[in-house]
C-alpha cells in the first residue's frame, strides 16, 4: 500500500484503542524475568558453547603476531579464532571499523580473537592467555586541535543569504564555542548473541538487535552468504540508544568461533567492549555565531562543527536542527569529520539533534540575555513555518509556539527565577532554564503479515521492540483496524521470518511499523470482504458488518486461517514538505553554593509529536529521554585518554548515567496533534525528542542559579567552582 | 578469572594460619570488591578462604564505652545500628553514602577497608600500572591521561590513586583501631592512622596487614559527642564515588575533627589541621592539604575540598 497523499479522516480520527492508555502488554513477561532475551535463549538450540573476545590493547598499528597456543590447550576451551587466520571481513551495513580479520588495528578493544569454550569462566580465563605483539603507529586524537585546524574550511552543507555579512552588520552578535564530549549508550543488556553456523552453510542468530533486516543483510555481506542462508531472531532488546542498529563484533565472534567449533556459539560482549569496541557518539566541538536585530529577530547563524570518526563514517553532525529550527535569512553550516582512530562513532539516541540543541539551546540562551528579551519569547519571535533554508518548503505541521506557551505555564516560567544567581534555598541556589527541542520526523517503508485464526490475530513483524512499546501499539494498531479486543490480538516481533518493517531507530519505529500494520489488516479486510462477497464492510466488536450482513470474525476463519500481509511505502509527496516534531523543556535546578555540584528538582516536557499512540508507552519514552538528557548535562562523558586513545572509564560505575537520585518529578504534556502527512495514523516519533534540547535546559538552568555559564559539558563541579562566590 | 580452591574457615587464628601457609590465597568476605576484581584479573588468588560465618558479624559495647565492631559486619547493618546511630553519626552518614543498598548490604567492615582503588587504569590490564604490576609504569601519569578522579596528596611519582572507603573517612575521623589476628595467632590493634600505606616506590603494599593477617574487628572509641556530618561531593547523587568528601565532628566550642576522602591514598586526617577547626575551612585546609601534588585536571579538588567544608561549617 502506497501513502502518497496527506490522510484524510479515517478510523483513527474516531479511534476507541489507538491513543489511549495500555500497559505494556509484554510487561508480565518482563517483570517475572520470562522475556527471552537473546543471552538466555538456552533452549533455542542445543550444545551451546560460550565464546570470549579478545580486545586489541593499542589504539593504531599492526599486529605483528598472535599467539594463541597456551589459550588453545586451557582447560574447556574448544576453538580459538584470531584475526590474523582470516581475511578482513567485508563491512556491514554503514559499519566503518573493520570487525574481524587481518592485521589491521584501527581502535583499541577492536576485536582480534575469539576464544570458544564450554564454560564462560573457561572462555574468560583463556581469552587471558591469548599473546599479541604490536607494531603501533602515532595516532592524534585532539578534536579541539582538529577544529582549530579546519575551521572556515571545507563546504558549507548550507549556504543560505549572506552570512557574513548579515552577522558583520548585526546589532547584537554572539560568538561562543561550545563542546559536547562523547557519550556511550550505556544500555542495560549489553550486546550478545547465540549463534550456529556449526555446519558452515546456514547462519541462525539470536541476538539482540533494533534493525533485523539490516541486520540480515550485514551478515549474508560479510560472510560472503546468501541472504536466504541467514536467520535472525531478536524478540526483546534491553536497550539499544542506536548501539545496536548495526552488525557488531558479538555476531561475527560468535558466528566465527560456531563455524571453527562446529557448535552453536554464544556471547556477550564484556562491558568495557560496549564503551571501545562498540560505537559511540562522537565528541563535538562546536562554534556557533547568532546575529539579530535589536526586537530579537534572527538575521546571522552560523554553525560550525567537527567531530570524530573512522575514516568513512558520519560522526555526529550536531547542525542536524540548524538549517530548519529557527527563522532568519542567512546561515551556514559545515560540519567537519575528523578522521580518528578512536573506536567507530556512530548513531546514538537523536543522533545530530541531541549534541547540536545541547549547544545551539545555549546559544539561544546567551542571545535572549544580551537581548534582554524572555527566552520563551525570542523563540517565539523566531519561530517559522516554512523551512527557513528552502523557504518554498513548508513544515507539515509545526506547534512549537504552543510547546513553549504550553509549556511556560505549567511549570510556572513567569514566577521563575530572573536574576541569576539570585535565589536561594538553605545551601541552595535555585534557577530555572528552557531550552527548545527539534528532531526530524521520518519514516521507513514497513511490511507486516496478519493471520486471523478462530477469532484470533497474529500480527507477524521483523520489527523490534527495544524498550519503546511496538509490542503494544502494534498490537492496539491490529485490535483497532480489524475492531478487535486488545486481547484477541498476538503480536510477534525480531524475526527475519516475517515481513520486512521499519525495524527500531530515528524515532521513526512507531510511526513507520505501526502504518505497515494497518495496511497488512487493510489487506485482510479486502479478503475477508472477497469471502463474504460484501461491499464496505466495516470491523466492530469482532465483527464484519456489511450491509445486512454480520459474522463474527471467528466465524470468518473458523475453517481456515486467513493470512495477509502488505508494506506502506511512503510517497515522494512528503519531500514537498518537512516533517519534524518539536518540543519545549522546562527544569529547575538547585546548585550547592559550596560545592556547585548541580541537582535537578524538576523538569517539565511538552511534545508535538503527531498523535499520540499510546500515551503511557510516549511517556515512558520521553521520561527516559529526560532521564539521558540529566546525564548528558551533567554526568555522562566517555573520557578520552588523549595520549593512548581510547576511553578510560568503560564501566558502569564510572561511566555516570543519571541514576534514579538524579530524577526529580517529571511532567510531560502531549499536544493534542496529528500530522495527516506522516502516516494514516498521523503519528510520528517520540521517543528521541524527549532527549532533544533537555541538557541545555539544565544548563540554562544552572546559569541561572550561579551566573556562571558552562558551555563545556558534562556541567561538573570543577567547571564552576572557582567561579563561584564564597561560602 | 582463574581457577582457584576454596575453603571456609574454623576460627579467626585457622584462617590466619592457613591464608600464611598457602601462597596466594586471600580471605573473601562480601565479595564486592574481591569477586570483581577477580573477574578481571587483577586479583588472582589461587586459594580462597571464606570468612564469613565466624561469628566475626557482632557489634558489642567495649568496657570503656565504645564499640568493637566485627569484621563481617555487613555496611547495611552497621549504619543501622542504634549506637553507632545516635553517637556515632558520622559513621553512618558515610556509610550510607557509599555504594548502593544492594552492596552495602553485602560489604562487610574489614573488605570496605580493603577495598581496592578505584582507578580505571588500576582496572584495565592491558594498562602500566604499578599497583598492579610492580615496576610496569603508571599510565595515570601519562601525558594525556584521565586523572580527574585521582589523588592530590600523600601520592608518589609510582601511584596518584586514591583510596575510595567513604566508611573508612569516619573511621579515621573517630579514631577507630583495627583488631587482627596474625598468622601465627597473636593479637594486634592497629590504629587507622597508622593502618594504610602511602604509596612511595611500593604502590602494591597498601596497608600495614602481614601475610595472612586477618582483621577481626575495628574498634571505637568512646563516644567524643559534638555535631556529625559527613559530605561526599560527587558528579551524580548517588552511586558515585567521591570527589571530595569531608567528615567532621565539631564540638560546641568549635573544637572538632575533619578527615578528608577522595583525595589521598587513605583517609586523610592530621592533628595539626583538626587545630585550626575554630579558625574556618580555609585555615583548616591550608594545613591538612599542605604539600598538594595535584594533576592539572584534579586540581580542583583543593578548592572544592576547602568550600565543601566552609559549606558544613556554615550550616551547622
Ligand atoms: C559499583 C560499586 C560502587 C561502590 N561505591 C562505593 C562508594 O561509593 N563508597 C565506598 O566506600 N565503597 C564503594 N564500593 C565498594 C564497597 O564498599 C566494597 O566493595 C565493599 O565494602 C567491600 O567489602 P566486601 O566485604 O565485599 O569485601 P571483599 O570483596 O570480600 O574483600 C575485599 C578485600 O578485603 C579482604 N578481606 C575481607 N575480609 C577480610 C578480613 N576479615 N581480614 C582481612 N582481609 C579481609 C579480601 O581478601 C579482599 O582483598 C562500591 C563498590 C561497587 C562495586
Ligand atoms: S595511579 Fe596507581 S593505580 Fe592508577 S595506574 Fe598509576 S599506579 Fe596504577
Amino acid at each position: 500500500m502506497e501513502f502518497n497523499e496527506p490522510a484524510g479522516q479515517n478510523i483513527f480520527d474516531r479511534a476507541t484503542i489507538v491513543g489511549k492508555p495500555h500497559q505494556r502488554i509484554e510487561g508480565p513477561l518482563k517483570v517475572t524475568g520470562t522475556a527471552p532475551y537473546a543471552y538466555e535463549r538456552h533452549d533455542v538450540v542445543a550444545g551451546q558453547l560460550v565464546g570470549y573476545p579478545v580486545g586489541s590493547t593499542i589504539a593504531k598499528g599492526r599486529i605483528t603476531s598472535i599467539d594463541a597456543s597456551v589459550a588453545r590447550s586451557a582447560p574447556g576451551v574448544v576453538a580459538v579464532v584470531t584475526t590474523l587466520e582470516i581475511d578482513p571481513l567485508p563491512l556491514g551495513f554503514l559499519n566503518v571499523a573493520r570487525l574481524f580479520g587481518g592485521n589491521e588495528v584501527q581502535h583499541y578493544h577492536q576485536a582480534i580473537a575469539v576464544v570458544v569454550a564450554e564454560t564462560l569462566e573457561q572462555a574468560r580465563a583463556a581469552a587471558a592467555l591469548v599473546k599479541v605483539t604490536y607494531e603501533q603507529e602515532k595516532a592524534d586524537f585532539d578534536l579541539d586541535a582538529a577544529f582549530e585546524r579546519l575551521q572556515g574550511t571545507g563546504k558549507p552543507s548550507t549556504d543560505v543569504g549572506d552570512f557574513d555579512t548579515a552577522f558583520a552588520n548585526a546589532p547584537v552578535t554572539l560568538d561562543e564555542m561550545y563542546r559536547t564530549p562523547s557519550h556511550s549508550h550505556a544500555m542495560m543488556e549489553p550486546h550478545a548473541s547465540i549463534v550456529d553456523w556449526s555446519d558452515g552453510d546456514r547462519l541462525t542468530v539470536w541476538t539482540s538487535n533494533q534493525m533485523i533486516n539490516w541486520n540480515r543483510g550485514s551478515l549474508a555481506t560479510t560472510f560472503g552468504l546468501d541472504k536466504e542462508k541467514v536467520r535472525v531472531e531478536s524478540p526483546y532488546v534491553g536497550g539499544g540508544f542506536g548501539g545496536k542498529l548495526w552488525l557488531r563484533a558479538d555476531e561475527v565472534l560468535a558466528a566465527l568461533g560456531s563455524r571453527a567449533a562446529r557448535r552453536p556459539v554464544k556471547l556477550a560482549l564484556p562491558r568495557p567492549f560496549m564503551m571501545n569496541n562498540t560505537t559511540h557518539r562522537s565528541a563535538t566541538v562546536q562554534r556557533i555565531r547568532l546575529g539579530a536585530t535589536k526586537d530579537g529577530k534572527l538575521t546571522a547563524i552560523g554553525h560550525e562543527v567537527a567531530s570524530h570518526t573512522l575514516p568513512g563514517g558520519r560522526g555526529e553532525d550536531a547542525t542536524a536542527q540548524t538549517p530548519y529550527f529557527y527563522a532568519g535569512a542567512n546561515r551556514r553550516i559545515i560540519h567537519h569529520l575528523v578522521d580518528m582512530n578512536l573506536p567507530e562513532s556512530s548513531d546514538m539516541r537523536a543522533p545530530g539533534e541531541a549534541s547540536g540543541l545541547m549547544a545551539l539551546e545555549i546559544a539561544m540562551d546567551e542571545m535572549a540575555e544580551k537581548l534582554g528579551i524572555d527566552p520563551v519569547r525570542f523563540r517565539i519571535l523566531n519561530d517559522t513555518q516554512l523551512n527557513p533554508s528552502d523557504p518554498k518548503v513548508p513544515f507539515s505541521e509545526r506547534h512549537f509556539v504552543e510547546c513553549l506557551e504550553r509549556g511556560a505555564e505549567a511549570f510556572g516560567w513567569t514566577n521563575r527565577n530572573k536574576t541569576p544567581g539570585r535565589k536561594r534555598d538553605g545551601t541552595w541556589l535555585i534557577g530555572h532554564g528552557m531550552a527548545g527541542a527539534y528532531r526530524g520526523g521520518p519514516t521507513l517503508d514497513s511490511g507486516a503479515r496478519v493471520r486471523l485464526n478462530a477469532g484470533r490475530l497474529v500480527v507477524e513483524t521483523d520489527m523490534t521492540d527495544i524498550g519503546t512499546g511496538s509490542y503494544t501499539i502494534i498490537a492496539q494498531t491490529a485490535a483497532e483496524t480489524m475492531g478487535l479486543p486488545m486481547d484477541a490480538v498476538e503480536v510477534r516481533l525480531g524475526n527475519s521470518a516475517y515481513p520486512v518493517a521499519s525495524g527500531s531507530g530515528g524515532q521513526f519505529g512507531a510511526a513507520s511499523s505501526t502504518a505497515g500494520v494497518y495496511a497488512a489488516c487493510l489487506a485482510l479486510q479486502r479478503q475477508i470482504a472477497k469471502r463474504l462477497d460484501v461491499e464496505n464492510p466495516r470491523f466492530e466488536n469482532g465483527h464484519v458488518r456489511a450491509g445486512n450482513t454480520v459474522v463474527s470474525l471467528a466465524q470468518v476463519s473458523a475453517d481456515q486461517e486467513l493470512v495477509a500481509e502488505d508494506t506502506m511505502t511512503f510517497g515522494d509527496f512528503k519531500k514537498s514538505l518537512l516533517l519534524a516534531t518539536f518540543g519545549a523543556h522546562f527544569v529547575e535546578v538547585g546548585v550547592h553554593a559550596g560545592t556547585g555540584e548541580v541537582r535537578v528538582r524538576r523538569m517539565v516536557a511538552v511534545c508535538d509529536a503527531g498523535r499520540i499512540l499510546n500515551p503511557v508507552t510516549a511517556r515512558s519514552q520521553v521520561i527516559g529521554g529526560m532521564a539521558m538528557g540529566v546525564g548528558a548535562a551533567l554526568s555522562e562523558e566517555l573520557a578520552t585518554d588523549l595520549g593512548r586513545g581510547f576511553f578510560v572509564n568503560h564501566d558502569l560505575a564510572s561511566y555516570e548515567v543519571a541514576v534514579h537520585a538524579d530524577i526529580p518529578h517529571q511532567e510531560v504534556i502531549f499536544l493534542d496533534t496529528t500530522d495527516a502527512s506522516s502516516t494514516p495514523l498521523k503519528a510520528k516519533g517520540v521517543g528521541e525528542l524527549g532527549l532533544c534540547g533537555v541538557a541545555a535546559a539544565v544548563a540554562n538552568a544552572a546559569y541561572n542559579a550561579t551566573g556562571i555559564r558552562v558551555r563545556d559539558y558534562p556541567i561538573t563541579l570543577d567547571k564552576m567552582i572557582e567561579r563561584l562566590p564564597a561560602v | 578469572m582463574k581457577a582457584f580452591s576454596y575453603e571456609r574457615a574454623a576460627n579467626p587464628a585457622a584462617a590466619a594460619a592457613r591464608a600464611a601457609q598457602v601462597p596466594g590465597s586471600k580471605f573473601v568476605a562480601g565479595g564486592t570488591n574481591l569477586l570483581d576484581l577477580m573477574k578481571l584479573e587483577i586479583e588472582t588468588p589461587v586459594h580462597l578462604i571464606d570468612v564469613n560465618g565466624l561469628g566475626l558479624d557482632k557489634i558489642v559495647e567495649t568496657p570503656e564505652g565504645g564499640l568493637r565492631i566485627g569484621a563481617l559486619v555487613r555496611n547495611t547493618d552497621l549504619a543501622a545500628h542504634e549506637r553507632v546511630r545516635r553517637d556515632y553519626g558520622v559513621l553512618t552518614r558515610a556509610l550510607v553514602a557509599g555504594a548502593s543498598g544492594q552492596l552495602r548490604n553485602k560489604a562487610t567492615t574489614a573488605g570496605n577497608l580493603l577495598q581496592r582503588t578505584r582507578c580505571p587504569y588500576f582496572y584495565d590490564t592491558a594498562q602500566p600500572c604499578n599497583k598492579r604490576t610492580p615496576g610496569a609504569g603508571c599510565a595515570a601519569l601519562g601525558v594525556g591521561a584521565f586523572s580527574r578522579q585521582l589523588g592530590i596528596i600523600g601520592t608518589s611519582d609510582a601511584c596518584i590513586a586514591t583510596h575510595p572507603s567513604d566508611m573508612a573517612v569516619a573511621l579515621r575521623a573517630l579514631d577507630a583501631v583495627v583488631e587482627t589476628v596474625t598468622s601465627v595467632g597473636a593479637t594486634r590493634r592497629i590504629p587507622l592512622e597508622e593502618f594504610y600505606r602511602l604509596p612511595g616506590d611500593t604502590p602494591e603494599r597498601e596497608t600495614v596487614l602481614m601475610e595472612g593477617e586477618i582483621i577481626t574487628a575495628v574498634t571505637l572509641p568512646p563516644p567524643v559527642g559534638g555535631r556529625h556530618a559527613y559530605y561526599k561531593a560527587r558528579d551524580r547523587a548517588s552511586y558515585a564515588f567521591a570527589l571530595v568528601s569531608v567528615a567532621l565532628v565539631r564540638q560546641a566550642d568549635g573544637a572538632g575533627r575533619v578527615a578528608l576522602g577522595g583525595v589521598a591514598p587513605m583517609p586523610w586526617r592530621a592533628a595539626e589541621a583538626d587545630a585550626e577547626l575554630p579558625n574556618g575551612a580555609h585555615a583548616v585546609m591550608a594545613r591538612l592539604l599542605h604539600g598538594a601534588r595535584p594533576t592539572e585536571e584534579n586540581a580542583f579538588k583543593i578548592t572544592l575540598a576547602e568550600r565543601t567544608l566552609a559549606g558544613m561549617l556554615a550550616e551547622d
